[in-house]
């Protein structure tokens, strides 16, 4: 290949676990390398996207920040792949979307016992959370999906070999998984 | 020497009174199902086992074997559709699959992983689906129904105690239990109840024995469904 792939990465509403199961590619990370170079990504502390191939996102959408991120990286990457069950189903963040939010945050910083002097924090650089935590492609077009929580370093590295080889990524019995 | 129809180009023997399901499970022959239960009578209400008869979509739970039929199930029409009933059913409930007992052990689940489901695709629905924690041994968890009414049958007709029904129609439709306050633990159910082993998502749930079998270890991380379903099905010349 004469030219290496750019691939970014981010977390929005996620826990990082994805990332982590990313590095458990292990030895094959170093493969990788000869084939993409990472941009915008915890790896490489880029704050921002510039033009990708590939962009790999953990996490739903929870917040305002998580919004504008989801959108520079639609807008920057070819392909867009949602990884983990957060990023495909809301996931755990998401088990708060048959509640109603500001019940939730009256509770949880308000009313519960030994707040007394308790507030809601409302400081300009905390981003402003979602009415209802979003799955990514009920904001923007995901092109790919790679199911698990976290999927196991075995099928990332299979669903990533699989596309940058140009084949319809599959996973299979033993790889494909929702917990 | 029995009568045959055709089942993607093989040949499947049936005896009389026979489903296309019944007998090509019989015959070794896995199509995808989710409400079909070996044990009671079909009602055909998923639609995951449906396949084209003579170029007609069937229900093959529920249509009679007969001779000659041109049955096709394992075709992209029919994946396709399979796949698509299945993200609606992930997208309809609350199907949290890393906090649920039922992983790996859950029909509905082995059948997405079988069918290369990555993503529900629709637009989740989030319904508010409150737990009934209140009988002492038994948990309901209302969030995963996928209304195949498998409960409601087996504790009518073999618990002999209808436990279980349904209220509302259409979207509204769900499952109630049939006690007047409505709540699990004013019922007779046992743990030793039919009703208890048929759920084949993680609605019906004992008490403290969840996560008891490690991951890797369980139902369908060893073999996928499509393998396992015929594994659990009656063998020809052998009594359903």
């Amino acid at each position: 290949m004469s030219k290496k792939l750019k691939i970014a990465t981010t977390s929005l509403a996620g826990c990082f676990g994805c990332h982590m199961s990313i590095l458990d590619i292990d030895e094959r990370l170093l493969a990788l390398l000869e084939l993409v170079e990472f941009d915008r990504s915890p790896i490489t502390d880029i704050k921002h996207c510039s033009p990708c191939d590939i962009g790999i996102i953990e996490g739903g959408v929870c917040n305002a920040e998580n919004v504008h991120v989801l959108h520079e990286f639609r807008k920057n990457c070819k392909i867009l792949i949602a990884i983990g069950s957060c990023a495909i189903t809301g996931g755990l963040p998401a088990q708060r979307n048959h509640l109603d939010l500001a019940a939730c945050l009256t509770e949880v910083y308000l009313t519960e016992p030994g707040l007394e002097h308790g507030f809601i924090p409302n400081d300009p650089e905390l981003p402003l959370p979602l009415d209802k935590v979003h799955p990514l492609h009920e904001v923007v077009k995901i092109d790919y999906f790679i199911p698990g929580c976290p999927p196991s370093g075995d099928a990332i590295w299979k669903f990533l070999t699989d596309l940058i080889a140009g084949k319809t990524p599959e996973l299979g019995h033993g790889l494909i998984n929702y917990d | 020497m029995s009568d045959t129809f055709m089942l993607d180009g093989v040949n499947v023997p049936f005896e009389a009174g026979q489903t296309v399901m019944q007998a090509s499970l019989a015959a070794g022959h896995y199509i995808p199902h989710l409400c079909y239960h070996p044990e009671f009578k079909p009602h055909g209400s998923c639609k995951l086992c449906t396949v084209k008869v003579n170029g007609r979509t069937m229900a093959s739970c529920t249509m009679p074997a007969e001779k000659d039929l041109n049955v096709e199930s394992d075709i992209d029409e029919m994946n396709d559709l399979r796949r698509t009933l299945v993200q609606m059913l992930f997208a309809e409930g609350n199907h949290f699959c890393p906090s649920c007992e039922k992983s790996g052990n859950c029909v509905l689940q082995a059948l997405g992983y079988d069918l290369e489901v990555h993503t529900a695709g629709f637009r989740h629905m989030f319904p508010d689906r409150p737990l009934d924690f209140t009988h002492p041994d038994i948990l309901l968890d209302f969030n995963r129904c996928i209304l195949c009414e498998l409960c409601v049958h087996a504790s009518s007709e073999v618990d002999g105690k209808d436990v279980f029904a349904f209220s509302g129609r259409g979207i509204d439709k769900h499952l109630i239990v049939n006690a007047v306050s409505g709540l699990l633990k004013d019922t007779d159910i046992a743990l030793t109840d039919k009703a208890m082993q048929v759920c084949p998502v993680g609605v019906i749930l004992q008490k403290r024995v969840g996560f008891s079998t490690p991951i890797g270890k369980r139902r369908y991380d060893i073999s996928p469904i499509s393998a396992q379903a015929l594994k659990d099905a009656p063998r020809t010349g052998s009594k359903p």
